[in-house]
């Protein structure tokens, strides 16, 4: 547990959540990034405008925090591009089936004690701790 | 106009939420999902957190319309079906994979990394398959020019 941050982590989750809370209050919706990109993908429906906003939110954030000092985010990604790409198309397929990811169904869902969501987040959780073991424990791949 | 600047702004607020919380580094959440390993319950203290101000917040939320929407749509979904099970499954295995989620992924686009930009463009094409894998196989009842709850998800 050397990396364990739970301070900066607390901090973290009150600000997602203020922001789901925030969604809900002003626009009406849940703070669900999988729905939110999802519905640029289905045809327009006059309701785009706020979800492009939010997209463009999300990513100029990193670079407002890096002008405040925090460093930006480094990802480390799978040396293969046929991982990348894999695991690109799963989490897109598996969110638009199962109707949310984290955000969606992890928090939101979750915080209306939905047990569909609560569901839905054992089983991505549980299938992903298995796919680390198998990868890092396993088969001993660095990704 | 105002719907769009509250977007930007919970937006903006969201992402910080997810640099400062340090959910934008995969191997931090690889370390959440690394049992068997150096575990990093990282993770679990973001949920909470964001669970306990969710929970609040919602209940207040409820009582009210929302300030710039004729009303809240609040999901009406509850069963746990085989959509649910299988894609919440491969979900989860393409999170095992990269460490990456959708909203993570979509704020580390900041970087300009190839490698970013290749895993969004694959999300975006894999919820676009699905959608219309979707349409074909199971065509939705008509709902008017609404988005549906199921759309508001996720």
């Amino acid at each position: 547990m050397a990396s364990f941050t739970p301070l900066s982590a607390a901090i973290g989750g009150a600000l997602i959540g203020l922001s789901a809370v925030m969604l809900m209050m002003l626009n009406g919706r849940i703070a669900g990034i999988s729905g939110i990109v999802g519905n640029f993908l289905r045809f327009p429906r006059g309701e785009w405008s706020w979800e492009i906003a939010f997209l463009v939110g999300l990513v100029a954030a990193p670079l407002l925090l890096h002008a405040a000092g925090f460093a930006l985010p480094h990802p480390v990604m799978p040396a293969s591009w046929t991982v990348i790409v894999a695991g690109g198309l799963l989490v897109g397929f598996g969110t638009g089936w199962s109707g949310g990811c984290t955000s969606g169904h992890g928090v939101c869902g979750i915080a209306r004690f939905s047990t569909r969501s609560i569901a839905a987040t054992l089983i991505f959780m549980a299938t992903a701790m298995i796919v680390v073991a198998v990868t890092r424990h396993v088969l001993g791949a660095a990704l | 106009m105002k719907t769009i600047l509250a977007g930007l702004l919970c937006g903006l607020v969201f992402g910080a939420g997810l640099v400062i919380s340090g959910m934008t580094e995969t191997q931090k959440v690889k370390g959440f999902l690394d049992i068997l390993g150096d575990w990093d319950p990282s993770l679990a203290v973001v949920m909470a957190a964001a669970l306990i101000v969710v929970g609040v917040g919602y209940a207040f939320a409820r009582r009210s319309r929302p300030l710039f929407a004729a009303r809240s749509l609040w999901p009406t979904k509850t069963a746990i079906d085989p959509p649910l099970v299988f894609g919440a499954a491969l979900f989860g295995i393409g999170w095992g994979l990269i460490g990456f989620c959708p909203g993570p992924a979509i704020t580390d686009l900041s970087t300009g990394a190839p490698s970013v930009i290749v895993f969004v463009a694959m999300m975006a094409l894999g919820m676009a398959a699905q959608n219309l894998w979707q349409r074909r196989h199971a065509p939705p009842p008509a709902l008017g020019n609404e988005p549906t709850l199921e759309a508001s998800r996720g």
